[in-house]
């Protein structure tokens, strides 16, 4: 029998030939991933458990990226424990306040996750690597913990959907409409338990940062995980990793079984699509962006995990160059990674933010979570290209996130309201 | 093991940002975490709940983050068990590392008001309203999360796998 992307890279790293869903396994990992925050409490389990030990310190990441640049002293405590575990322990991808980026940026940069392989993250946003065609989901900190000393996990093996997008899509309809589309559709917890697989003709118009931005907000939609097939778009990605240069050979073109059993086929013609913009209090209150009549807002937040990829930052340029961001309007501008604040700055998208008067800021999720670096007042109104926009989310309780693409939030920035880029 | 206890009961999607918001996340500590539990939901929550109270919630609970944080701060407010209608993956697995016990039933959520008192019958797969009479069963676990469950979590699973893969 046939089998989905999912379930071959399962099967072939749990020793067999063959899995179905339903079926209990223990699959072995090729990285495992921990943020500061996540990191600190594994930490704190493995010293309850009295072991002290990492089964591949070459297959461990580390990442300090939620609250660092460290916002206060607790959370400078916090990256001072997880330093100085990864120095004790010699874990080699480790990655330093302004040296690498946001987690999910990272890996996917460095190719510490190629197609076929497999990895769990304490971040629920672990998924998004899926996009490269491996299985990648977030997990707790007791199981990256678990995962540290034995290299496993146990998983059971998902049935997938297959969603597939058919259609050129409009100009400024990207993954973030795909995928808020999708969810409005579906709603949050149409994938518990089960695996995504995204295919369609409408990928061919898009770049792998609109697939990275679906299979990153996978989660939003309950999936384990949510994966593409490899094709040349993701080669070409996957080209300029560090990993490449030294072992070519890696790249895997995993494709789906034809035969495969899909638990559900959903298609989507999304040639009359426009932009989406998810109202609070949920990722999957989409409405298209005409719907959004007069909504004065107080902050715009472009990038992060879910749209810091070098193409949203040039879609958000395009729009923002030569023109000023809103009177009452802050726009903070966050590239996922050092490599992509780099080309910005060397090809003028930095200048072009910074003219128009957005914060071009350093890699951090800070204002994703409410953390630190752009935290929302009492009744403040926000249009933010992240991935989640629940009750309280990006700070005080009685504060409002819209989810939108970098071209709508960098038109809205401009605008004072939320607004497409023809309305400027 | 069987729970006993006064009911909070929550609706839809209650999700681990109002379960404990992200400018908590740099807590760890039950005793810190305790203090903030369903503040962005609830913000008599963490003040008035006892030890041995359940929570009841609907479909979705816990979806969102990944922050082990969130069933944490429950398990460490007293809490002896959560029941809903549906759980979210990453919390599922969470609350079973951690062993803190969920039920999923939906007749039960539908049958049991705020401020009931309810009562869990592990071995019997039953959970009982004492406030209304009324008798609900529950999802059974698989074999294998029922083993972690009774061992209070999964450490020993492990620490048994570490030994095997060493020995």
């Amino acid at each position: 029998m046939g089998m989905t992307l999912t379930e071959k890279i399962m099967a072939s790293h749990s020793g067999e030939s063959q899995v179905s869903p339903g079926e209990i396994i223990n699959m072995k990992l090729d990285i495992v991933m921990a943020n500061e925050l996540s990191a600190v409490l594994t930490f704190d389990i493995l010293e309850n458990w009295g072991v002290d030990r990492i089964f591949d310190p070459e297959k461990v990441c580390l990442i300090p990226d939620h609250f660092t640049p460290n916002k206060d002293i607790r959370s400078a405590a916090i990256s001072k424990t997880v330093r100085e575990f990864a120095h004790r322990h010699k874990i080699k991808h480790y990655y330093e306040q302004g040296r690498a980026g946001i987690e999910h940026a990272v890996i996917a940069e460095k190719g510490l996750v190629f197609p076929g392989e497999t990895m769990i993250g304490g971040d629920s946003h672990t998924c998004t690597s899926g996009a490269l065609g491996a299985f990648a989901t977030g997990v707790g900190s007791t199981d990256i913990a678990a995962a540290l000393l034995t290299g496993d996990v146990w998983m059971r093996v998902p049935p997938t959907i297959k969603l597939e997008y058919n259609g050129k899509p409009k100009d400024y309809v990207h993954g973030k409409d795909l995928i808020i589309y999708t969810l409005s559709q579906l709603g949050t917890s149409f994938a518990t338990y089960k695996a995504i697989e995204y295919t369609g003709n409408s990928f061919r118009y898009f770049s792998i940062a609109d697939r990275l931005t679906m299979s990153n907000m996978s989660i939003e939609g309950g999936g384990k995980n949510g994966i593409f097939a490899v094709d040349d778009i993701t080669v070409d990605f996957l080209k300029r990793t560090e990993r490449y240069k030294n072992a070519p050979e890696d790249i895997v073109m995993i494709k789906p079984d034809d035969d495969a059993v899909y638990e559900k086929h959903l298609v989507f013609d999304i040639s009359d699509l426009e932009p989406q913009v998810a109202f609070p209090y949920s990722p999957d209150n989409g409405h298209p962006v005409s719907d959004a009549e007069n909504i004065q807002i107080d902050q715009v937040v472009i990038g992060t995990c879910t749209n810091g990829w070098y193409e949203d930052m040039k879609l958000a340029a395009s729009v923002l160059k030569g023109r000023k961001i809103h009177p009452n309007v802050r726009a903070i501008v966050i590239p996922g990674s050092v490599a992509v604040q780099q080309r910005c700055i060397r090809e003028g998208l930095a200048e072009i933010f910074i003219d128009a008067g957005c914060v071009f800021s350093t890699s951090t999720c800070g204002p994703c979570i409410g953390g630190h670096m752009g935290v929302l007042g009492p009744e403040e109104v926000c249009v933010s290209t992240t991935n989640r926009n629940f009750v309280g989310r990006m700070g005080a309780k009685t504060s409002k996130s819209y989810l939108a693409n970098p071209a709508i939030a960098a038109a809205s920035a401009v605008a004072g309201r939320i607004a497409h880029p023809y309305e400027l | 093991m069987d729970i006993r206890g006064k009911v909070f009961k929550y609706g839809d999607e209650v999700n681990t940002d109002v379960i404990l918001p992200g400018r908590w996340c740099h807590l760890y500590k039950p005793e810190d975490l305790k203090l903030h539990c369903m503040e962005d939901l609830d913000s008599h929550f963490a003040e008035s709940v006892k030890d041995g109270d359940i929570i009841v919630g609907g479909n979705n609970f816990g979806c969102g983050s990944s922050r082990e944080v969130a069933p944490l701060a429950i398990k460490s407010c007293g809490v002896s068990a959560i029941i809903a209608k549906s759980f979210a993956r990453i919390f599922y697995r969470n609350c079973i590392n951690i062993g803190l016990p969920i039920f999923e039933s939906p007749e039960a959520v539908d049958g049991i008001s705020n401020g009931d008192e309810v009562s869990i019958d592990m071995a019997k797969g039953e959970i009982t309203n004492n406030s209304t009479g009324g008798i609900f069963k529950f999802v059974p676990f698989p074999e294998f999360m029922r083993d972690i469950l009774s061992r209070g979590g999964i450490r020993d699973y492990v620490l048994d796998k570490l030994k095997e893969t060493s020995a």
